[in-house]
């Protein structure tokens, strides 16, 4: 006996309950977001996923409440889960612009904001032929800035924040909460003209401050399971042959149950390999019976080797020494 | 609203704050969440829980607060036969999607939907695509999948159908916790904390106060000044025992070597193998045949390599006190394996031991002895987490004197 579960027995609330659609297309989405208001003016906001990304439906449940809420949401998940491709999906679904802020090890939070350029300011005082008493001309706004003064509402990826010194994401509290900075400099202060929908990212490779985890959303994306991969898949390669998608779900859900690999394939690398497979036209009865092509889907040779047993039926054997 | 459930999760161990709780007391009032449960399971976990450690503490919370509420079971199997390989509803043009939102766009009650549901399900007898009354895909029914209708009951198609509860109850999330036993990511995390950033190698990067200050010193002249780009500096050297009592934790300590060797943010990484306890000899390969002497490895290295050392510490007393104790019968140890270990303490004042067996199980001689020499931690998330801090602080501590 199976069980269904209703989604609620209480009051319904407006118009927000149990809607029978959405299927990945884009027309119906959008169909969608037109005709399903949010607790009023939200309805131009929904996020329902977009033609190249498959997003699940806790994810973009929780896509919409931070949108509407402003608040930054914090998205952390394996490698190859769609972590940056979401906010490329949540800007292309709104239409709206992107800005990615990139972090690597060095960046200052100061960075986003803005970047006084003294060194070009001292090689034009040497030099004298142009005007250096503007301070003006020699200040760039960085990402975060160029966020706040956009003159529509944009969508802000800061991508891999834990790459930052572990203070980073506390130098960037007041700025996100209040959405404006000082420039001491210029004696101005910017002002978010439209509150940006800031979504950022991250690899967990340093725990992040809690003073900064109180004011995000978070999800943690987990790895698509196979029913899910399987629709990944079908909006790559929409006329895939089945059983060759079956078998090669297959095959790549075996391989990552192996816990030895140095570098477990993600969703870019099964799908780079059944590109591969595709256009090598190797039949589904080849990648039954070994991994064709397996250079696309593993990227160390250790991990190469060590699999190339898996396909020949025999379980491969990867053990310490007893 | 839900105050206990606040309570809850702190009593299960979520870490989360009144002003946490404020935010989604505010979304909630806010009418931002539908009242389902599966809302306030996924979107009150974005608000409540910031690190999927803590997913599985919530998922018990929630369980425990939630559970038991509405669920009816009904023979799922046949319907979800119905709606299998879907009929997908065509585009709709404006006005027809219009027309569609007329016909059904009065507002039913959801209690009365679900009786509707039910007397319909006892009706039905086969599969029906693309219709408006039976349960079906494709169609504008307010029963079934991949169909359109605003109100409608789903049936399958993704995990959303399934209630929060259940998903709950599965606790997918056990595995992320942190105080079971870890995978390599979490190792990975762990150790990349042992980064240490310091100002090595080549001069390439500009200093900007010191070249305004040379500059201006020169009389507007300009003087670029460069420093050393930071550099992480960390050396680590990793032992291994691969002896016949660690068999039941090679799986382990595979994943902790595996995540060690990973890691490309350390100067210098090697790895050596013993067999219960180490004496003259180590080993570079796991079947132990490769030798590299001990003194070799006291010699080679300087007291800046942080060491680890993984092994369950568990062996005869003979084996570890007395010379000529090994194991092995044909191999002679003149030094007694504990003095061996007192020589790589003395050489690397940053080391540690990791022990697999839990520490319920360390009152044994050897154990006792070794950890009198070695702090020994827990191989489990926290017992790194616990000893790399260890490791850290060790090393500042030496910078003082």
């Amino acid at each position: 006996m199976a069980v269904v579960a209703f989604e609620s027995r209480r009051r319904i609330r407006s118009f927000t309950k149990n809607y029978t659609t959405i299927d990945g297309r884009s027309r119906l989405d959008y169909n969608y977001a037109q005709f399903f208001t949010y607790g009023g003016e939200m309805g131009a906001h929904l996020y329902a996923g977009s033609d190249e990304y498959v997003v699940s439906r806790p994810l973009m449940e929780i896509v919409n409440v931070a949108i509407a809420l402003g608040k930054p949401l914090l998205i952390k998940g394996e490698p190859g889960t769609g972590k940056t491709l979401l906010a490329h999906s949540i800007a292309k679904a709104l239409g709206k612009r992107l800005i990615v802020w990139n972090i690597k090890s060095t960046t200052k939070a100061k960075d986003g904001l803005y970047i006084y350029d003294t060194v070009q300011r001292l090689n034009d005082a040497r030099f004298g032929d142009k005007d250096i008493s503007d301070i003006r001309r020699y200040i760039r706004l960085g990402k975060l800035g160029q966020a706040f003064v956009s003159e529509e509402q944009v969508v802000l990826l800061i991508d891999e924040i834990d790459k930052a010194d572990i203070e980073f994401p506390n130098d960037l509290l007041n700025e996100l909460d209040e959405m404006s900075f000082y420039i001491p400099e210029t004696d101005e202060l910017i002002v978010a003209k439209h509150r940006p929908i800031v979504v950022i990212t991250s690899n967990s490779e340093k725990e992040l401050p809690d003073a900064f985890l109180r004011r995000c959303i978070f999800h943690y994306i987990e790895f698509p399971d196979e029913a899910m991969m399987e629709r990944i898949v079908r909006v790559h390669f929409p006329d895939i042959e089945e059983r060759l998608l079956r078998e090669a779900i297959k095959k790549f859900y075996m391989i990552r149950a192996m816990d030895s690999l140095k570098k477990k394939p993600s969703t870019s690398e099964l799908l780079d390999w059944i590109k591969a497979l595709m256009i090598g036209g190797i039949s589904p009865e080849r990648v039954a019976s070994e991994i064709p092509f397996a250079g696309t889907l593993l990227k160390n040779e250790f991990d190469v080797e060590k699999i190339g047993n898996l396909g020949k039926g025999k379980p491969a054997y990867v053990r310490f020494r007893s | 609203m839900f105050t206990r459930f606040f309570f809850l999760l702190r009593e299960k161990g979520v870490p989360c704050t009144i002003t946490e709780w404020l935010s989604f007391l505010e979304a909630l009032n806010g009418g931002f969440l539908q009242t389902s449960l599966n809302h306030l399971y996924y979107v009150g976990r974005a608000f409540l829980v910031k690190n999927e450690a803590y997913y599985d503490m919530f998922d018990e919370a929630f369980r425990e607060y939630f559970g038991g509420i509405e669920e009816i079971p009904i023979d799922l199997d046949r319907v979800l036969e119905w709606l299998a390989d879907p009929c997908h509803l065509p585009p709709l043009t404006e006005e027809e999607m219009r027309e569609v939102m007329e016909r059904l766009g009065h507002v039913k009650d959801l209690l009365e939907l679900e009786k509707e549901f039910l007397k319909r399900l006892n009706e039905q007898r086969e599969r029906h695509d693309g219709g408006s009354r039976w349960v079906g895909t494709g169609g504008t029914s307010p029963f079934g999948a991949y169909g359109l209708h605003p109100f409608g009951i789903r049936v399958g198609g993704e995990s959303w159908a399934q209630s929060a509860v259940k998903v709950a109850e599965e606790r997918r999330f056990r595995n992320y916790r942190n105080d079971l036993i870890l995978d390599t990511r979490h190792i990975k995390v762990a150790l990349k904390r042992l980064r240490e950033l310091k100002r090595e190698g080549a001069m390439e990067e500009l200093d900007l106060d010191e070249t305004i200050d040379k500059t201006a010193r020169e009389g507007g002249e300009i003087e670029l000044v460069f420093k050393r780009s930071r550099e992480n500096t960390t050396r680590l050297l990793l032992f291994m025992d691969v002896g016949g009592s660690m068999v039941p934790y090679a799986h382990l300590c595979e994943r902790l070597f595996s995540a060690a060797s990973q890691m490309e943010h350390f100067k210098e990484f090697r790895h050596f193998y013993f067999h219960n306890c180490i004496y003259q000899d180590l080993y570079d390969d796991m079947a132990n045949v490769k030798r590299i002497p001990t003194d070799w490895v006291l010699s080679n290295f300087d007291e800046r390599y942080k060491v680890i050392i993984v092994g369950d510490a568990r062996m005869a007393p003979s084996e570890l006190f007395e010379p000529y104790g090994a194991i092995d019968y044909f191999y002679r140890n003149e030094v007694p394996g504990i003095e061996w270990l007192r020589r790589l303490k003395e050489r690397f004042p940053s080391s540690l031991w990791l022990n697999p067996t839990p520490k319920l199980y360390w009152s044994h001689p050897t154990v006792e002895a070794i950890g009198s020499i070695f702090p020994m931690f827990e191989l489990t998330l926290d017992g790194l987490n616990e000893s790399i801090r260890c490791l850290l602080s060790k090393g500042r501590r030496k910078n003082f004197t």
